[in-house]
């Protein structure tokens, strides 16, 4: 398997039951000498440069945003799911500051925030222009029918017997969640700015609902990333060591030239 | 075809640059992060990067979005709220308003001028219901009553508007902040000697406290002493433990 001599590396051996093909429906046709190069793996680009490098660069920023979010949330931390009077859960607990250690820094957790909020900010609005500008939008934004997919996608991946819908780079699911992580950055930019200058910035507080308003819609756009993040973390996992190397490297193998095969390919190794 | 690389080749090629590419990213972060941090001690100051950024902000923030044309919101007397007590830094709990006076020390070393409560009672009086906020982040309506500053520096300390900084402490020097002069002049900072429609309580700076709603609490200065305008950065008791100096709204 490793000579590289050999054009047919990475296909199945001669023996491998055919009812395991990956697809049944195969767009390859009947087996020949000649066909078989159809099934040579080749490098394909996943992920452009500009694209991993914004994604890369925001993850950790966006890492240290939240945690000085948290220092300086911690100095005042009124937010909870509740009824009335009884509350479920309290942003935070006692043992969630005192074993993430985030208590008592809010000077620290000022002076980080607004210090990292450049890169972030200045690396997402670079990133929206790339997007806009390079056309790769149109890959990334929801469809009219994308609502009514992501419903399939997300019963798939819970393990359902659904047909994935077709798809381009990016399934539904992705385009809704990838779409929405960007908005959610612009917005949490705008209500940060309106409670970092409330009074020279009055007209922008005032449009948000105010100064608690905003902090409040602040807190809980943060609250989404985490939760996006923990499905973002499932979701690399579940695709596989080859969709996690091509968001570093760019690149990742698949079968033969067939580009309008709608299926995953399998993987060569 | 010699020299050329199978796709698999290629791509354990790319996985390697790849790879080492995130790594020496994930160390530039690293790196960043400890210059960032480096030799912070909690309660103490913050680090100089993060203090040079802070003096940064403020220039880009004074230089963009500062104007005495924008005034903090204001609010009708039915949303006032009670106010928390919270720091008594420089309150000694022996304090008498019957010596008290306030001394100005104008800039460019100008004669000292001393000063009574009559001397502010004279000024023209502004009441003003606003959002007072905490850098913690809580904040609560309150209404005050007081003097202009502007109008107190233009009688008092004339020419001293021009001053680049003015500082203020309380009588023992327990506390003192520093302020920018154009956000002293700005037309809502006040020298309060009422709250909420009494005069004001001890534990709120009485007989006189600085209400500037451009600044977050740490800046309205209770119980004023002394006033110096100068060109030099004043000290500033939470600037000293890690605090944004300017700490602009």
């Amino acid at each position: 398997m490793d000579n590289p001599e050999v054009p047919l590396a990475g296909l199945p051996p001669d023996n491998a039951d055919p009812a395991e093909a990956e697809t049944p429906s195969s767009p390859l046709p009947p087996a020949s000498p000649l066909c078989t190069f159809a099934l040579t793996v080749s490098l394909e680009e996943k992920h452009k440069f500009a694209t991993r490098w914004y994604h890369w660069v925001n993850f950790p920023i966006l890492s240290a945003m939240i945690f000085s979010g948290m220092l300086i949330y911690w100095a005042y931390d009124p937010y909870r799911i509740g009824i009335g009077s009884v509350t479920l859960f309290h942003f935070f607990p006692d043992w969630f500051y005192n074993t993430t250690g985030v208590n008592a820094q809010l000077a620290r957790g000022m002076a980080l925030h607004f210090a990292l909020a450049w890169i972030f900010a200045l690396n997402g609005i670079a990133y929206v222009i790339y997007t806009i500008v390079s056309g790769e939008w149109r890959e990334l934004m929801p469809e009219a029918k994308s609502f009514r997919e992501a419903a399939l996608v997300a019963l798939h991946d819970m393990g359902f017997k659904v047909p994935m819908p077709p798809q381009g780079r990016y399934n539904a699911a992705q385009r809704i969640s990838y779409t929405a992580i960007v908005v959610m950055g612009g917005c949490s930019l705008i209500t940060g700015l309106a409670i970092y200058k409330p009074a020279q910035l009055h007209w922008l507080t005032a449009a948000l609902g105010g100064y608690e308003w905003a902090r409040f819609e602040h807190f809980w756009l943060t609250m989404g990333y985490v939760a996006f993040f923990l499905v973002h973390i499932g979701q690399v996992i579940r695709a596989g060591w080859a969709n996690f190397r091509s968001m570093v490297t760019g690149y990742d193998l698949v079968e033969a030239p067939q580009p309008e095969m709608p299926e995953e390919s399998v993987h060569a190794e | 075809m010699p020299n050329k690389l199978t796709p698999e080749q290629e791509m354990s090629r790319r996985t390697r640059r790849g790879f080492l590419a995130l790594g020496a990213g994930a160390a530039v972060a690293a790196g960043g992060w400890q210059w960032l941090n480096a030799g912070y001690q909690r309660g103490h100051d913050i680090p100089g990067p993060l203090r040079a950024i802070l003096g940064f902000n403020e220039r880009v923030v004074r230089g963009t979005l500062f104007s005495d044309q924008h005034l903090v919101k204001t609010y009708p007397a039915s949303a006032i709220a009670k106010l928390k007590d919270n720091g008594d830094f420089g309150l000694d709990d022996d304090f008498d308003p019957d010596t008290w006076s306030l001394h100005v020390m104008p800039r460019g070393g100008g004669l000292p001028v001393t000063l009574s409560m009559d001397d502010l009672h004279a000024l023209p009086r502004y009441e003003q219901t606003i959002d007072f906020k905490c850098v913690e982040g809580w904040s609560v309506v309150t209404q005050f009553a007081g003097a202009r500053f502007s109008d107190f520096t233009a009688k008092f300390a004339p020419g001293s508007e021009k001053a680049g900084y003015v500082g203020m402490a309380t009588p023992d020097g327990q506390y003192y902040v520093g302020l920018d002069t154009p956000s002293a002049m700005h037309p809502q900072t006040l020298l309060a000697y009422q709250m909420n429609g009494e005069h004001l309580a001890d534990e709120h700076g009485a007989p006189l406290r600085l209400v500037i709603p451009v600044k977050y609490g740490i800046k309205n200065i209770k119980r004023i002493g002394r006033i110096a305008f100068g060109e030099t950065q004043p000290p500033d008791y939470w600037q000293q433990r890690g605090y944004d100096f300017y700490a602009g709204l």
